[in-house]
């Protein structure tokens, strides 16, 4: 291709005191292409972005923009030269309306330096209208949705005449229907001249969206593939470098006897009187999985909560094994064998700035085996930790290493292993693979399945499709707070299941 | 969410652990940097006001640890600054702001007193009562500000400063009321404790006495119950992510109790300890400050006990040192209270430290946070 690369990164090798970020890497951007840039937690896909973006300065190799070298010492150093970049958190100012923050610091100005908010908001819409970003220029910013504010990050970028635009992780934070509305707003970027480099760690976003897709693993560029010869598993195995399996083999289910039974469960918000759980029943049996599917808010958060033992409900009754549980407390669900996998581990899984050892052992804590009421028993945490370690791959050095140095993926495991290696009735899984990578996606199903095999019952709560679809053999599908529909996990089309949960349930009955 | 003071490697590349140094190295290092910044301040206002730092700083030595007495006096001042300090320590691990030492002090004083005026007893069971009483009573005080808060949301540092009025006003009561001393002399004091509850003096010349024992034994149990014992850990779990602790079947509500009672009832056996070993009467007015000396013990301590151990005797040398310093080096002893403020100021602000680092590392962790 005789074309110049409007970015090329050309041997790029960032070395940092234990470890090389980067090893000559080389990447470059074609105009009118979307590149996804395609790696594992820790791969080096930031650190390559920060150079780019200018936080970080390479200790070799250099960056051509049109062919010619530059050199960038700060942000601003690379916003000047047309380098677009929106984070996986939003930079904006909230209190402040969204067109005052797409032109704060590169305001147009009347003479004596007054402000020109009129021109400005001109210019944006002009800009928001030839992209199809649309946006509500007046709304302040802490009152729009995510989706929206993302569309404000990338005007920011482009009023700033931004020659190509990095987008990290873009949609993580988004439902469906707003992915499909960013691809759309990216194709017409690059076909206007923008190209864009989207990095994620999500296959099946890449391949329908991206013209390219260079492959990142240990800090090294694997490869690059034209997006026609790539293949879910093609990528995967550049990106873990070993064949990932990607469908769960599974034999059927054989369900044993009840666990779980949920009946008539009602939850309303007191303050805005609406039913977030509106009388919702289904049972979960040992040697199953009952995956619950539905786009996040239809009432996922309020069944986890009131099955933990965090929230009463209105009405309704829980029970685990016979035994009513609906006025249990936590503690004693734990004791009776319910096991949770929390959907976001930071918040409700980990205590951060505890190390694995003890992060492992939360909730068994006082368990005979680790402590008497005076002294913990320090040697069998130890060693129960590293047995863990070992069988869930989680990958540090020792077990007291504390789990904010770890990377979301190995953070997740340290949960998953704790959970899974209980004496359990019941797991709980909510959201067990978000944020991590495909190799340990590939292990956590496993795991999730084989638990199944043993039989355990299991309750897989996930905004997944896919990952509902691979693993369950009910589903169930949570509508505003009520199950729209159920099916086996061996009928289940992407279609019907697609269509309850966007609330379309006459079309497939 | 974000950890912004690792350094930029880990928090870009998670799978790798650097090995750097422990934290409780970088917590020793930051605290003698503060000091050293605070002491060299001193030196400063020193010269401006025309006095000899060098002079002064080697009078605050001399006259602190000098010679057999003045060495016993300063761990005499030591004493309850150890019970404070730990106080604060531990309400810190559960992320709970005790500020009410003074008034949980005071308050095991008052009963340390009552208990040595109102009975006889041989003398280890008397002191023993005494003690235990003060510890009580601390922990019952500082306990309801606990209650205050798992079951109505009461901030505790708004409780517990309002709880030091309420018993400055209570003991002013007592010791002009039912506990005064009946004598011809109109003092407002309770009578001098029965010889029996007294702690005995283990280093004469200097008033000394076994309380400091009370206090190292008090140190080492606080240790073990923090880093040990499964309520010690589940203590620094709530204060650290009550909600992955409530997820884990803690309950948050009853630790935080707990943790408050357990708290007060430290400063509270201060206050018997300084009363059965140094006061031996509550005269009204007895307003030393230990409880509220002890939130820079805590701080200069980084809330661990080794560190409120050291901080404490820093603060116990510095307060008998400061006579010493106006003396020999006319300088006012209003020069140990500047400096120990800035020693809390440069303590609780870290970041001014990190001026010396690059800030871009943090720029670009902040980026993969």
């Amino acid at each position: 291709m005789p074309v110049t690369p409007i970015i090329e990164m050309s041997g790029i090798t960032k070395v940092f005191p234990l470890v090389v970020a980067n090893d000559h890497v080389d990447l470059e951007v074609y105009p009118g292409e979307i590149l996804g840039l395609l790696g594992e937690n820790g791969a080096g896909k930031s650190v390559l972005m920060s150079i780019l973006y200018g936080l970080l300065q390479p200790t070799s190799g250099q960056i051509l923009i049109n062919g010619e070298p530059v050199e960038f010492n700060s942000a601003h150093d690379a916003i000047a030269e047309g380098i677009g970049m929106v984070h996986q958190h939003f930079m904006l100012v909230p209190p402040l309306t969204v067109v005052e923050n797409i032109v704060l610091g590169a305001e147009p100005k009347r003479s004596g330096g007054r402000l020109d908010m009129e021109t400005a908001a001109k210019q944006v819409a002009e800009l928001s209208r030839r992209h199809g970003l649309e946006v509500d220029l007046q709304a302040r910013v802490e009152d729009i949705p995510v989706g929206m504010a993302q569309r404000v990050e990338i005007l920011k970028a482009i009023y700033r005449e931004a020659r190509v635009l990095v987008l990290d992780e873009p949609t993580a934070v988004l439902t469906p229907q707003e992915v499909e509305g960013l691809y759309r707003i990216m194709r017409s970027l690059a076909d206007a001249g923008v190209p864009i480099i989207f990095i994620t760690h999500k296959l099946h976003e890449l391949i329908g969206v991206c013209d390219r897709i260079t492959v990142m693993r240990r800090g090294k560029v694997i490869g690059s593939v034209d997006t026609d010869d790539a293949t879910p598993a093609l990528l995967a195995e550049m990106m873990v470098g070993r064949e990932v399996i990607l469908e769960i083999d599974k034999a059927p289910a054989t369900p044993a006897e009840t666990v779980l039974v949920v009946d008539g469960l009602t939850v309303r918000n007191d303050d805005t009187d609406r039913t977030l759980l509106d009388n919702i029943s289904f049972e979960v049996k040992a040697g199953e999985i009952v995956g619950i599917a539905g786009i996040a808010g239809n009432g996922q958060d309020e069944l986890l909560d009131v099955l933990s033992g965090l929230r009463m409900p209105e009405a309704g009754t829980v029970s685990l094994g016979g035994s009513d549980v609906t006025h249990a407390d936590r503690r004693k669900r734990i004791r009776l064998g319910i096991s949770m996998i929390p959907q976001d581990r930071q918040r409700e899984g980990l205590i951060l700035s505890f190390t694995i050892a003890d992060n492992i052992v939360l909730g068994e804590h006082r368990d005979a085996t680790f402590a008497t009421r005076i002294k913990r028993n320090f040697e069998a945490i130890s060693s129960y930790a590293r047995k863990l370690m070992k069988a869930f791959d989680v990958r540090a050095s020792d077990e007291t290493v504390l789990v904010s140095n770890l990377s979301g993926g190995n953070q997740q495991k340290v949960v998953v292993a704790r959970e899974m290696s209980r004496d359990t009735k019941l797991l709980i899984a909510a959201q067990p693979t978000r944020g991590v990578d495909v190799g340990a996606i590939e292990f956590i199903h496993r795991n999730i399945v084989d638990m199944r095999d043993r039989g355990t019952a299991v309750l897989l709560v996930s905004t997944e499709l896919d990952e509902v679809m691979q693993l369950s053999d009910r589903i169930l599908v949570l509508f505003r707070g009520r199950v729209i529909g159920e099916v086996s996990g061996d009928e289940a089309t992407l279609e019907t299941v697609g269509l309850w949960m966007a609330g379309h349930r006459e079309v497939s009955a | 969410m974000s950890q912004m003071h690792g350094s930029s490697i880990d928090d870009l590349n998670g799978d790798v652990v650097a090995t750097r140094l422990p934290p409780g190295v970088v917590h020793l290092g930051r605290s003698l940097v503060a000091l050293a910044l605070a002491f060299a301040l001193g030196a400063v206002v020193m010269l401006i006001i025309g006095r000899n730092p060098i002079e002064a700083y080697s009078a605050l030595i001399t006259s602190s640890v000098g010679d057999k007495f003045s060495f016993g006096e300063t761990l005499e001042n030591t004493t309850p600054l150890i019970f404070t300090g730990l106080t604060l320590a531990v309400g810190f691990q559960a992320r709970l702001f005790n500020l009410g030492a003074e008034g949980q002090l005071l308050m095991g004083a008052l009963m340390a007193a009552y208990i040595g005026v109102s009975f006889n007893a041989p003398a280890p069971i008397h002191v023993g009562v005494a003690l235990l009483a003060g510890a009580i009573v601390g922990g019952l005080w500082s306990g309801l500000a606990g209650v205050l808060l798992a079951f109505r949301g009461v901030h505790e540092v708004i409780s517990t400063i309002m709880l030091n009025f309420v018993a400055f006003f209570f003991i002013n009561y007592m010791v002009t009321g039912p506990m005064k001393e009946v004598t011809e002399l109109d003092i407002p004091q309770t009578a001098k404790i029965a010889g029996s509850a007294m702690l005995p003096r283990i280093f004469p010349p200097s008033r000394l006495s076994a309380g400091l024992i009370v206090a190292l034994v008090t140190a080492t149990a606080v240790w073990w119950l923090v880093m040990k014992t499964p309520l010690g850990y589940e203590l620094r779990a709530v204060g650290r992510n009550p909600d992955a602790a409530r997820q884990a079947g803690i309950r948050p509500k009853r630790v935080t109790v707990l943790v408050m009672m357990i708290s007060g009832s430290i400063a509270g056996l201060g206050g018997a300890v300084i009363m059965t070993g140094l006061f031996q009467r509550y005269q009204q007015g007895l307003n030393p400050g230990f409880g509220f000396t002890a939130i820079a013990v805590a701080l200069l301590g980084r809330n661990t006990v080794p560190g409120v151990l050291a901080a404490a005797l820093l603060f116990g040398v510095l307060a008998q040192g400061a006579r010493g310093m106006q003396t020999i080096a006319d300088v006012p002893t209003d020069t140990i209270l500047m400096i120990q403020a800035l020693v809390i100021f440069f303590v609780s602000t870290p970041h001014l430290l990190a001026l010396f680092k690059r800030r871009r590392a943090a720029v670009a962790a902040e980026m993969e946070a």
